[in-house]
């Protein structure tokens, strides 16, 4: 127990996927952009549910495959990063991979309000998705660093009493 | 309507990221007469014995490394200084007992192993200083 809990979370990283740390936020520059479009175009717009689209399928293979997968942080490889040179130091992979299965949740909500014509759920969704896409690509906020451990909490208070 | 409403989620982005740049890493003391403490048998390591560091972290927590770091490099100088990193998510007893609602938060114990500061978010190294100046400097007075 005491070698489990006095680990360092430097040695818990090590071995871990790592990324540019500038890849997610500018990332979620892109993704903040395409959800204010959404939003402004609104739960009845072909237009809006296509990109909707397109961000949901971007969320999920950040979410699902990996960092490596997340087309924004594609272009951002391919067209930014060889201006910028190389980053300062690379920063672990399941910080910015959490906050893209948040994003693929809400965009699902939002997909999901979209498809039954609810516009409450839509409207809800997609601007609570963009105002983490904000904070993110403005003031580099840590989702996971936020809501991670109120899930665990909510999950283990869950099983907790499950078990009694 | 539409516009209305990504008005709304710029604004509430801007005052809530705003306030955190403001707020974020700032060292609160502990007040109150029944301070909580901690041991190290619950702690599973050894308190300093001046003062410790409890840094609560999670996997998904990028500041969690930065803190990490800088708590490494202010007691690195200070044998009677510990740093102790606990992974919350294998200590959920600590993290409700003491209200732990995000990662990186810190907790400055002073030698008793009562908690008498509080950083939540990434700390400011001043703010580390100070407070850590303030524990040491009462327990030798």
């Amino acid at each position: 127990m005491t070698d489990a809990s006095s680990l360092t979370t430097s040695s818990r990283n090590a071995g871990f996927a790592q990324v540019d740390p500038r890849a997610p936020r500018f990332g979620a520059g892109i993704t903040a952009v395409l959800l204010a479009a959404i939003i402004v175009l609104g739960p009845t717009s072909p237009v809006g549910l296509a990109l909707l689209v397109v961000q949901t399928l971007a969320f999920a293979a950040g979410s699902l495959i990996g960092l490596q997968a997340q087309p924004w942080g594609i272009v951002y490889r391919t067209f930014v990063r060889p201006r910028l040179g190389p980053p300062a130091e690379l920063e672990d992979a399941r910080p910015p991979r959490f906050a893209q299965t948040v994003g693929l949740v809400f965009a699902l909500a939002g997909l999901a309000g979209f498809v039954f014509s609810l516009p409450v759920l839509f409207f809800i969704a997609v601007a609570f998705a963009l105002v983490a896409a904000l904070l993110n690509a403005i003031f580099d906020f840590c989702l996971g660093c936020e809501v991670y451990l109120l899930g665990k909490r909510l999950f283990g208070a869950r099983a907790a009493r499950a078990a009694s | 309507m539409g516009w209305w409403i990504l008005g709304g989620a710029l604004l509430v982005a801007l005052a809530f990221g705003g306030y955190r740049r403001l707020t974020d890493g700032r060292s609160r003391a502990v007040a109150g007469d029944s301070k909580p403490r901690l041991d190290a048998v619950r702690l599973g390591d050894v308190l300093g014995t001046e003062a410790t560091f409890v840094q609560f972290s999670s996997a998904v927590c990028a500041p969690c490394r930065a803190t990490h770091r800088l708590l490494t490099e202010v007691t690195r100088a200070d044998p009677a200084v510990a740093h102790i990193d606990i992974d919350a998510e294998a200590r959920l007893d600590l993290v409700d007992e003491f209200g732990i609602m995000r990662t990186p938060t810190v907790l400055l114990l002073d030698a008793g192993g009562v908690v008498r500061h509080r950083i939540v978010g990434a700390p400011r190294r001043a703010d580390v200083v100070e407070a850590l100046r303030q524990v040491t400097h009462s327990a030798a007075a």
